[in-house]
């Protein structure tokens, strides 16, 4: 691939959105993985590292590295709890939720009311159910969490489970 | 239920342990990944190569801040048992889609839109309210306080009768 394939500024800068379009798919699992990256989108080996340094230094990218199907592991009981918390202290008690080991991910939503009244989510992984229902248990009461309204949302089955795309390339 | 865990022999196990963050940023990452775990570069190329056939690891490579990358939402819809299977693939086709999970509740349908900015993914999202013939429920998220940074696995619980 010629290296003046790709949109260079007046600066001489790279568009890196072809990078990024790329990483969103993983790396080629090679020895040299960002040299086979910087061919495919014109760019050198030195180029494809720094820009990746600079995403992740700037938050863009947060975290690299083995991105594991749990369900494939064996990981299968994948509960989210969503609770239906006052505005004012929805924002404590996802900070609380979101410290405890066994929660995965933690995030407020927008309800959709009336049909969805719950503002704040979180995942608990398990092997199995009774386990993670356990968990779910003592957390609730070390959290003092008895009084608000709470779904637990067993997974049945995964559909579709990849990475995000965000970027115009590679989509229709 | 006895779970079903598929052989994962020792150097699996600590790649996954080590390596679900930090990926090594430097011109040969898996040879830095094989020094550390007292392997080959060789060895764990093959055994990334080998988990990701069988479907363990989804990539090798970065998970995006998906508010600074782009536009995204998290979807659900109720849709009768017995027509799951098919709204679900309908949803697998939607351009964007990175998740979809069937859940235990009246909306049986979660899945995740993605997209570069605001307007594409209203357009998708209008786009497949139409193909389903019933509103979305739309929840994007306003806060997030953990979000995907990789969990241990519980190597011994797995293994457990």
């Amino acid at each position: 691939m010629s290296l003046t394939s790709p949109h260079r500024d007046t600066h001489g800068e790279v568009d890196p959105q072809r990078l990024r379009a790329l990483l969103e798919g993983g790396l080629p699992l090679t020895e040299r993985p960002w040299q086979a990256l910087a061919e495919q989108c014109g760019m050198s080996e030195a180029e494809v590292l720094a820009w990746v340094e600079r995403w992740q230094r700037e938050g863009l990218i947060k975290r690299m590295g083995l991105v594991v199907r749990h369900h494939a592991l064996g990981i299968r009981a994948n509960a989210m709890v969503v609770w239906d918390l006052p505005d004012a202290a929805v924002a404590e008690v996802g900070r609380r939720l979101a410290a405890e080991p066994a929660v995965t991910l933690c995030y407020r939503r927008r309800r959709c009311s009336p049909e969805w009244p719950y503002n704040l989510f979180c995942m608990i992984h398990g092997t199995r159910r009774e386990r993670v229902l356990a968990v779910l248990g003592d957390i609730i009461e070390r959290q003092e969490l008895q009084d608000i309204p709470h779904r637990v949302l067993f997974s049945l089955k995964a559909y579709k489970q990849c990475g995000g795309r965000y970027t115009r390339e590679d989509q229709p | 239920m006895p779970c079903q865990i598929p052989d994962f022999d020792e150097l699996d196990r600590r790649l996954i342990d080590a390596y679900q963050r930090d990926l090594p940023l430097c011109e040969r990452p898996f040879a830095a990944m094989a020094e550390r775990l007292g392997a080959s570069e060789a060895q764990v190329v093959e055994r990334l190569q080998s988990l990701q056939q069988r479907a363990v690891l989804s990539r090798v490579g970065p998970v995006f801040d998906h508010a600074r990358a782009g536009a995204s939402l998290l979807a659900a819809v109720a849709v009768p048992d017995a027509e799951r299977d098919a709204v679900a693939a309908a949803i697998n086709r939607s351009p964007g889609v990175n998740h979809n999970y069937a859940r235990e509740h009246d909306y049986n349908l979660w899945f995740v839109m993605t997209a570069a900015d605001v307007m594409q993914l209203e357009a998708r999202l209008e786009a497949l309210e139409e193909e389903l013939g019933q509103p979305l429920l739309r929840l994007p998220m306003v806060e997030g306080y953990h979000i995907d940074l990789g969990f241990p696995i519980p190597w011994a619980e797995l293994e457990a009768p």
